[in-house]
């Protein structure tokens, strides 16, 4: 009844074409977008920054950055945490070595940095196809994990191997406490978001996406491959790069060799598998979910009187890990995202059932 | 002469009479010469050479396996013939590529489907004006002013693709959950969206009533007179092929047996033979 | 100007052999350590063999990528050593028999036949779900400590070959009885794809699913049947690296090795995984070996640790010369 679109009509293709064709839908997320940055910083304490939402919001933006590859251009990659890797450790080194640079620029470099070394792993993405690609991108991963740990220069020389940050200033602005730096992410969060819905629903993601559909028909009609699938990697392990370097200074501030491993590949595939594939507000749910799942674990069970030793919560993870993915593969492809839309739908029509 | 922009002709005007054919069609656009193609041993086609000429309708037939399919995917090179040659508005290939066949004028439509099921019908369309849109990633990404003037461009031309086709009311439906005639359809309108010269169309009416394969046909014919687009396709129904094509070229176990007319094809005694099933 | 497929292939397997040679031709090796790294790799590559076998044999059968062959293996080593705790070995085998059975049930009922038709990679992500299921439950019920299996093999090595080298070589007895154990099944595996009914409808079924299905072969039982044998080949792979190494955790993901051989040795073929498995056995251990320390001294690394990417880029180079595998078919996609 609230949720109706009657009397809107689009009579420009510019108006058919915004980001959000329903008004609802804008005043929506104007006042969420408000919420998070006038609102949140009034109710929030310390911990749930560090704990869940700060975590929560870098975790969305490399979930982004799979689901452009994965869900959008439908190349598997099993070893994505590795780009996030050279985001952050590109990061590290610029603000090490090349002090004066903004750091809104090196957030930009290591994304780019992050975005060369995908491309150059998703080249075997050109003659191979699905499960063949996930092997390439294991490569990925545990080379990554070799050179950060082995090669000195890039930790500059530390003798542990393990890197950390100090606070970082942009404009005079010192980025400190856990507020300052939510509100330095979220404001990169919101804007890579609005990148990506661009990128997908101009002609990049719509080659993206017939690639993933049917790539025989794409290339017949002038979609080359090497193009499609080589820009997904690219941006894909960009938004990792990006996501890596804010991990790195905002959410690790010091990090050891293998911060960046398999276990956070896994994590990140699982983020869209559970939040759903080809949608940007699934890589937030999905991402939302896989944070607060651990830390429900933890508290509730506790609370209820029955504490799980830390053995048993991580076991008790991973099951319920794989019986979701199971589920939402057999039930709901789409994931939550798919169920909010199915929610939506159901609104529209409320109270009448058609 | 070449293609007409899209937008030039209104859909609902057709021409009261098609010009006599030996006005309308011209030279030699596309040939094949001697191509062979095998898989693993198995020969597809052998040795099977034909001409396209501008603006004609030319059908394909044969029975299954014969072939056919086969040779439009060498002609826009998802196939590459192990012998032979192809000849498009004079340059040579010995392979053809898919995305240089279509920015050269060649698009496609397939016999089993292959839309992109989890896009729209205006996506689907969308995609072929791909090739056309040349906005950089960045542009893209911020959406600014040429980006959005592109796709409002392109649009267009689409929008004008879809009245042309009758599916406007189904422009933001997911491809997957049109029904089987209007998945056609939209196949037929993601190559036409091309602005192609040459358009290759597999099987356009299988599995189609009576009543969807006049629409189909009469689409066909429209894109040909219309923007003089030259039509190769296979087709089974005789009756059809009969009708509307302006030549035949015969496919028998990847041999040619016949080519010419619909009339001189029809007392072809190998044709006869190959499709009553006479043992050679 | 096109290069004949075979010259990148020959090229990388030259670079190779040269690779396993020049320790020996600049004369700073010893033959005999030389030989006793060979026969490492070997055996390694013999454990990567047995976890890429159940992998394929799923692959065949089904088409689906089994992630979870490697949790497989961990799951069937734990039940053996725990249940070993409590009977003689060869029962608690024969009770993990029975629990992978038991899974490939499930696991047909639960994942596969639900997702019927669906992509590969829909698959290759249920079977992920799989790996993490598993992996949460085997250490759930039966503990996620180090856990011995011992098999009553004398631990003290062998010396043999003294006659012939300096200084002779050292050789386990346990890596020459595992060594045994899985020529010894894939021995058997041949035999009961070539002699048995149900063998040959699991080979009907690996050259054409419609067909197989349309003479009356039930695809569900088939499943279930290759995915209690890839299970049986788990446990032999997970009683073997579980007496050698312990059984724990790490067995899960050093089994991922598996993904590198197969893609080495060709999706689809039994020998492909032997022949792969030893490859990148001996070319990891190889390279551990004789590569890293210069490498270190070259670049001033901080340490080795070569054989943890090795087979991964091994496979990568191999994807762009040789998609389809030393022993894989190659395929055409029909439009």
């Amino acid at each position: 009844m609230f949720f109706r679109e009657n009397g809107q009509f689009k009579s420009t293709y510019r108006a058919d074409m915004q980001l959000l064709p329903i008004a609802q839908d804008r005043y929506f997320v104007l006042a969420l977008v408000a919420f998070a940055f006038f609102a949140v910083p009034l109710l929030v304490s310390d911990y749930l920054y560090l704990s869940i939402i700060n975590p929560f919001l870098i975790l969305t933006l490399a979930a982004i950055g799979l689901n452009l590859l994965v869900g959008y251009c439908g190349q598997i990659s099993i070893g994505h945490a590795a780009f996030m890797a050279w985001g952050a450790y590109a990061a590290y080194n610029l603000v090490q070595r090349v002090p004066m640079l903004n750091f809104l620029v090196v957030l930009v470099l290591a994304g780019l940095v992050a975005a060369l070394v995908g491309m150059f792993f998703g080249i075997p993405s050109l003659r191979i196809k699905g499960l063949y690609l996930a092997v390439a991108t294991l490569a990925a991963q545990f080379f990554t994990d070799w050179i950060f740990a082995r090669v000195k220069w890039f930790t500059n020389y530390s003798s542990s191997g393990s890197v950390s940050t100090a606070p970082v200033q942009i404009f005079g602005w010192t980025i400190g406490t856990p507020r300052d730096k939510y509100l330095f992410v979220l404001g990169v969060v919101i804007v890579f978001t609005l990148v990506a819905r661009n990128l997908v629903r101009g002609h990049l993601g719509r080659a993206w996406m017939a690639t993933r559909d049917m790539d025989v028909a794409a290339e017949v009609i002038g979609i080359r491959p090497v193009y499609a699938k080589l820009t997904a990697f690219g941006v894909s392990s960009f938004y990792c790069g990006v996501a890596g370097a804010l991990w790195g200074f905002f959410h690790l501030g010091s990090w050891e060799p293998l911060a960046f491993n398999l276990n956070l590949s896994f994590d990140l595939l699982f983020m869209i598998i559970i939040g759903g594939m080809g949608s940007i507000l699934g890589s937030y749910l999905g991402a939302a979910f896989i944070v607060a799942l651990p830390i429900a674990l933890n508290q509730i069970p506790e609370k209820l009187g029955v504490p799980l030793s830390t053995a048993m919560a991580s076991n008790v993870e991973f099951m319920i890990f794989g019986s979701l993915i199971v589920l939402f593969l057999v039930l709901e492809p789409h994931g939550l995202a798919r169920l909010w839309a199915i929610g939506k739908e159901k609104l529209r029509l409320w109270p009448f059932p058609h | 002469m070449a293609s007409l922009p899209v937008q030039a002709l209104p859909a609902s005007k057709r021409l009261d009479e098609p010009p006599p054919a030996h006005t309308r069609i011209g030279p030699v656009i596309l040939s094949v010469a001697n191509i062979s193609l095998d898989f693993g041993g198995v020969r597809a086609i052998s040795d099977v050479s034909f001409d396209v000429r501008e603006h004609e309708v030319l059908a394909i037939i044969g029975p299954n396996g014969a072939g056919k399919s086969s040779m439009l995917n060498v002609i826009n090179g998802v196939y590459h013939a192990q012998q032979g040659r192809i000849r498009f508005k004079d340059r040579e290939f010995a392979a053809m590529q898919p995305h240089r066949a279509a920015a050269m004028g060649i698009a496609r439509t397939f016999q089993n489907l292959a839309l992109f099921k989890g896009m729209s019908v205006l996506d689907n369309i969308m995609t072929g004006r791909n090739m056309k849109m040349r906005t950089g990633i960045l542009a893209q990404a911020l959406r600014v002013g040429p980006a959005e003037r592109e796709e409002m461009r392109h649009r267009e031309v689409v929008e004008h693709i879809i009245d042309f086709l009758e599916i406007q009311a189904y422009r933001k439906t997911p491809v997957g959950r049109l029904a089987y005639g209007l998945q056609k359809r939209v196949d037929l309108g993601r190559a036409l969206a091309l602005e192609p010269e040459v358009l290759l169309l597999d099987e356009p009416m299988a599995g189609m009533n009576v009543e969807e394969k006049q629409d189909m046909c009469r689409f066909i014919l429209d894109v040909n007179e219309q923007y003089g687009t030259t039509i190769v396709l296979i087709e089974h129904d005789m009756g059809v092929v009969m009708d509307i094509s302006d030549r035949i070229v015969v496919l028998d176990y990847g041999r040619k047996i016949g080519d010419g007319t619909p009339g001189e094809v029809r007392g072809n005694r190998a044709v006869i033979d190959a499709y009553l099933g006479a043992t050679h | 100007m096109n290069i004949p497929r075979y010259v990148p292939v020959a090229a990388l397997s030259a670079l190779l052999a040269a690779g396993l040679i020049a320790p020996l031709a600049t004369g700073e090796t010893a033959p005999g350590f030389w030989v006793e790294v060979l026969i490492g790799g070997l055996m390694t590559g013999v454990l990567y063999s047995l976890v890429a076998l159940g992998f394929v044999l799923i692959f065949k059968a089904s088409g689906v990528f089994n992630f979870a062959q490697g949790a497989m293996v961990l799951f069937a080593a734990l039940a053996v050593a725990r249940l070993a705790e409590r009977m003689p070995v060869w029962a608690a085998v024969i009770g993990a028999v029975v629990i992978m059975i038991a899974l490939a049930f499930a696991v047909e009922r639960l994942v596969l036949r639900p997702l019927v038709n669906q992509d590969a990679v829909a698959l290759l992500m249920a079977t992920l779900g799989i790996t993490f299921f598993l992996n949460g439950f085997g250490q759930s019920i039966w503990g996620s400590d180090i856990y011995e299996i011992n098999l009553g093999i004398p631990r003290e090595p062998m010396m043999v070959l003294g006659n012939v080298f300096e200084g002779g070589v050292l050789v386990n007895r346990d890596d020459i009885a595992a060594a045994i154990t899985a020529v010894l099944l894939v021995g058997a595996l041949a035999v009961f794809f070539r002699r048995t009914a149900t063998g040959r409808a699991l080979r009907a079924v690996a050259d054409d699913h419609q067909a197989a299905q349309s003479i009356g072969i039930p695809l569900d039982r088939i499943w279930v049947i290759v995915w209690s044998v890839a299970g049986v080949v788990a446990i032999v792979g997970g009683v073997i690296w579980g007496g050698k190494l312990g059984v724990q955790f790490s067995i899960s993901q050093v089994a991922l090795k598996a993904l590198p051989v197969v893609i080495l040795g060709g999706f689809e073929s039994v020998p492909g995984a032997i022949v792969g498995g030893l490859i990148i056995g001996v070319g990891e251990k190889m390279a551990e070996v004789f590569l890293a320390p210069p490498l270190i001294k070259a670049f001033d690394l901080a340490g080795g640790g070569i054989e943890n990417w090795f087979a991964y880029v091994l496979a990568l180079l191999f994807l762009l010369v040789r998609p389809e595998g030393l022993f894989g078919e190659r395929r055409i996609d029909r439009v």
